[in-house]
């Protein structure tokens, strides 16, 4: 053997430190940083959520009417003609001379909001920076709450993040059949808005012949019944309270063994729960309970009730009562979220395609192997192991970074593969032309070297650029190919040019001038 | 083993202009191809559905339109068979939003009756992200070439970065025309098989151009830039065609055993590799000298640049003594 040399050092280094870190990955095992495999490959559900923002809005305005209404009943001033729209709200003080009381009482309440008095009427308006900060909310808090929801279903790390200003991505892996896909769907979908409305007594005779225009003039709106939608409810449009002031939601079975859902209400909530069912109980009053506007019952009210606890029940499935108690406890969506591009791939397609790819790799791998050994003799050889090393560095940096490999990542490796031996097809050629020029083996090794790195050095920057490019404008499986090819050219840097150029250094004295049909596959040089 | 032995330099600029004639061609067919019959544009940037569907045995292909089509969603749906007869996709122009309903499970409902099955994959991009994975897979195509573009001006002169610039849009565009041709479903990773080609078509031109600098670098005399050309094109037609070689290699092999999935994208990089390797020797030398590249001109410079760092190197080195 010959001498040690910093470049073979370098390269041995490099290439422990690949054959090291990519241990976990290889033999899959639980502890070390390790390549997560991307959705196409080991299956899962990928959701690109779009989000109804103005749907928050809305019912942010609504929430901000429910208080001024809760404010202005204390002090017994009366309202009429509610108009509710985005972001702006107005209705009518019955007594005029009230309402000077009412915009004062207001202002001090709802500091966010414009407040403007025209004759009788009052018009609450949030300024355009509310407006946003509602949005904004509406994105936050359910990229929050579906996180919330997924974590709580209790499947292997599910990935909830924003994307752009107004997306939001949902990843989830090992997902095992079409049913499980189907209640995580419906689990994220579900608003899960609960509001507990006053039915309205005076006129829910006539639900079944009102319009819903009727309705609105009444200050009521018509909703249907969970399981027999024909049936109606007319119930008050602001509603009592709704799901904001839930502390929690459970499922439990009643006595005759039904699954059904209780719910806590916090200390506000109970208050106002309370007043409201005093109110109620002489009457007999009914109160409805709705969930993302159906109603699942609506009790009358005997009695005053303290304490701030409910239940709902609607003839669950044990299933639906757990789905539907998560998606209370985590909170309301405050805005319905829709889907702008779901991809599904089911494990055992994942697994094909895992199986698919590595053939390919494997056997792109052998035929450019082989070939080189064949073309080149120990000189192929000598490219030979630097390409073993960039692969193992390949995925080594893919570990220690926890990058995801997915089918077209898989393209990208077996594409390094082809290529990495670029670099030195370029510094064999370079040593042949110089060898049959005459030069010593020495002097051919050392100036082919030099020869080719400009323009192994130019192409790489520019395959690089492409890469990057690619990278940062592509999505989903796509980047997973940039992120391979940008690591495969990097790791061939190191491997391809340094590598085997200590390699060569390490070899020379072994290299005799007689023997260059061995070591580099020619004959009849000078 | 040698192919290719340097014994003296091949004439190719002498016969430069009849492949500029047969390329100049190819690629006005692929243009008129991409501009009359378009892309066949997959969901990724049209929209739409795709589910793959695969059966225990043969896939009954008529049983499954008939059924579809019994549903008005489903009219206009296509059922191809997937690379084998077990296996089918089914692509429809239409979306939903709704998170609610599951596709997947609303065809396997549909399909009951079909025989043993499996949805194995469903793809579902909306029309709005369509228009925005179009319009970023653009961007990624143009950003690509001014980088390049740029870089190369740096590195060479312009007259080689138009050159390598003429010579990409070439393969890019016959590659493009490939796809139109076959009808091949263009999808991201077409896009990706694209931007490949792009690099690696530019890969295969700079190691030519790169000889050709260091030819007339150290050329004297004799200013023909042609016969330079000839002798640096000689010279690296071994490695162009080896690398070529182990490229196509490789990418043969993705399309072969990579999987019904990766079909689309190897397909798109074989031509690419097949016209890149092509256009490095038989176009972009050429277009370099049909662009009047002045050897003279850029010798003269090339001096002129050295004259400038040898004084400033003199005036260092006496200000480092104290002279000056």
């Amino acid at each position: 053997m010959g001498k040690l040399n910093y470049r073979v050092v370098i390269f041995m280094l490099a290439f422990a430190f690949g054959v090291i870190f990519s241990i976990p990955s290889l033999v899959q095992s639980n502890s070390g940083k390790k390549i997560t495999l991307g959705l196409d490959l080991q299956g899962g559900l990928h959701l690109l959520l779009g989000i109804k923002t103005d749907v928050a809005l809305k019912s942010y305005t609504k929430s901000l009417v429910s208080t001024a209404q809760f404010t202005l009943d204390k002090k017994d001033i009366v309202i009429d003609d509610v108009e509710m729209g985005k972001g702006k709200a107005s209705f009518i003080v019955v007594d005029e001379d009230e309402v000077k009381d009412a915009v004062k009482a207001l202002k001090d309440i709802l500091k966010d909001a414009n407040i403007e008095a025209k004759g009788n009427r009052i018009t609450i308006a949030l300024p355009p920076k509310e407006v946003k900060k509602v949005k904004e909310k509406a994105i936050n808090q359910a990229v929050e709450t579906i996180r919330n929801r997924l974590n709580q279903f209790g499947l292997a790390e599910p990935m909830v993040a924003k994307q752009g200003k107004d997306k939001i991505l949902v990843e989830v892996p090992g997902i095992k059949t079409e049913n499980d896909k189907n209640r995580i769907k419906k689990l994220i979908a579900k608003t899960a808005h609960l509001q507990l409305m006053a039915v309205d007594e005076d006129r829910a005779t006539r639900v079944n012949t009102m319009t819903p225009l009727e309705a609105k003039k009444y200050g009521d709106v018509i909703l249907p019944d969970v399981k027999h939608p024909q049936k109606k409810y007319l119930v008050r449009a602001i509603p009592v309270l709704d799901g904001s002031m839930l502390t929690d939601a459970k499922s439990v079975y009643d006595k005759n063994g039904q699954p059904m859902i209780t719910f806590e209400l916090n200390g506000e909530g109970a208050k106002i729960f309370g007043t409201f069912t005093e109110k109620a109980a002489p009457t007999r009053a009914r109160l409805a309970i709705v969930l993302d506007n159906k109603v699942y019952s609506a009790p009358h009210i005997d009695e005053r009730i303290g304490g701030g606890r409910g239940q709902i029940t609607g003839g669950f499935t044990i299933n639906e009562a757990n789905d539907i108690a998560i998606a209370l406890r985590s909170g309301a969506l405050l805005a319905p979220v829709f889907v702008m591009e779901e991809r599904s791939v089911g494990p055992s397609l994942g697994k094909d395609s895992i199986i698919a790819s590595s053939i390919a790799l494997v056997s792109g791998f052998a035929l450019v192997f082989l070939f080189m050994i064949f073309y080149y003799g120990m000189a192929g050889m000598i490219a030979d192991i630097a390409l073993v090393a960039n692969l193992f560095l390949i995925i080594a940096i893919m570990s220690l970074f926890g990058a995801t490999l997915t089918l077209p990542g898989m393209a990208g490796i077996v594409l390094t593969v082809g290529m990495a031996v670029d670099a030195n097809v370029i510094i064999n050629e370079r040593i042949r032309e110089l060898l049959h020029e005459g030069k010593s083996v020495a002097k051919a090794i050392e100036d082919g070297y030099s020869n080719a790195f400009t323009a192994i050095w130019d192409a790489n920057v520019t395959t690089l650029i492409a890469s990057t490019l690619l990278f940062f404008y592509g999505t989903g499986p796509i980047k997973g190919f940039a992120v391979t090819m940008t690591i495969g050219i990097m790791a061939s840097m190191l491997t391809a040019i340094l590598g085997t150029h200590g390699l060569y250094e390490m070899l020379l004295p072994k290299i005799k001038k007689d023997k260059l049909g061995f070591w580099f596959g020619i004959k009849g040089a000078k | 083993m040698e192919l290719f032995k340097y014994k003296e330099p091949i004439a190719l600029m002498a016969k430069a202009k009849y492949f500029g004639l047969l390329s100049l061609s190819v690629v006005l067919l692929s243009w008129i191809l991409i501009f009359t019959k378009g892309f066949n544009y997959g969901i990724d940037f049209a929209g739409g559905t795709l589910i793959q569907v695969k059966y225990d045995k043969k896939a009954p292909l008529k049983k499954i339109r008939a059924k579809l089509t019994s549903v008005k969603k489903y009219e206009n749906a296509s059922v191809t068979n997937f690379g084998s007869d077990k296996e089918i996709v089914i692509r429809t122009k239409s979306s939903s939003g709704n998170v609610d309903k599951d596709i997947g499970k609303e065809i396997a409902t549909l399909l009951k009756g079909t025989g043993n099955l499996e949805i194995r994959r469903v793809d579902m991009v909306g029309p709005k992200i369509g228009g925005e994975l179009r319009e970023k897979g653009l961007k990624a195509t143009i950003f690509a070439i001014i980088g390049i573009l740029i870089y190369l001006t740096f590195r060479f002169e312009w007259r080689f970065a138009l050159a390598s610039v003429i010579a990409l849009v070439h393969d890019v565009s016959i590659a493009l025309g490939a796809i139109a041709l076959l009808r091949v479903p263009f999808n991201l990773d077409i896009l990706a098989a694209i931007l490949t080609i792009l690099g690696y078509s530019l890969n295969d031109t700079i190691i030519v151009f790169d000889r050709i600098r260091e030819g007339i670098e150290k050329v004297k005399g004799n200013f023909n830039l042609g016969a330079i050309i000839d002798d640096s094109v000689t010279r690296t037609l071994s490695r162009t065609t080896l690398t070529s070689l182990t490229t196509f290699f490789v990418v043969l092999v993705l399309y072969l055993f990579g999987g019904e999935i990766l079909k689309g994208f190897s397909f798109t990089l074989l031509v690419g590799v097949v016209v890149g390797t092509y256009s490095s020797i038989f176009i972009a030398s050429p277009v370099l000298m049909w662009l009047g590249f002045d050897v003279k001109g850029y010798k003269e410079a090339l001096a002129e640049k050295k004259k400038r760092e040898i004084e400033k190197e003199k005036l260092r080195n006496q200000f480092e003594q104290g002279v000056v």
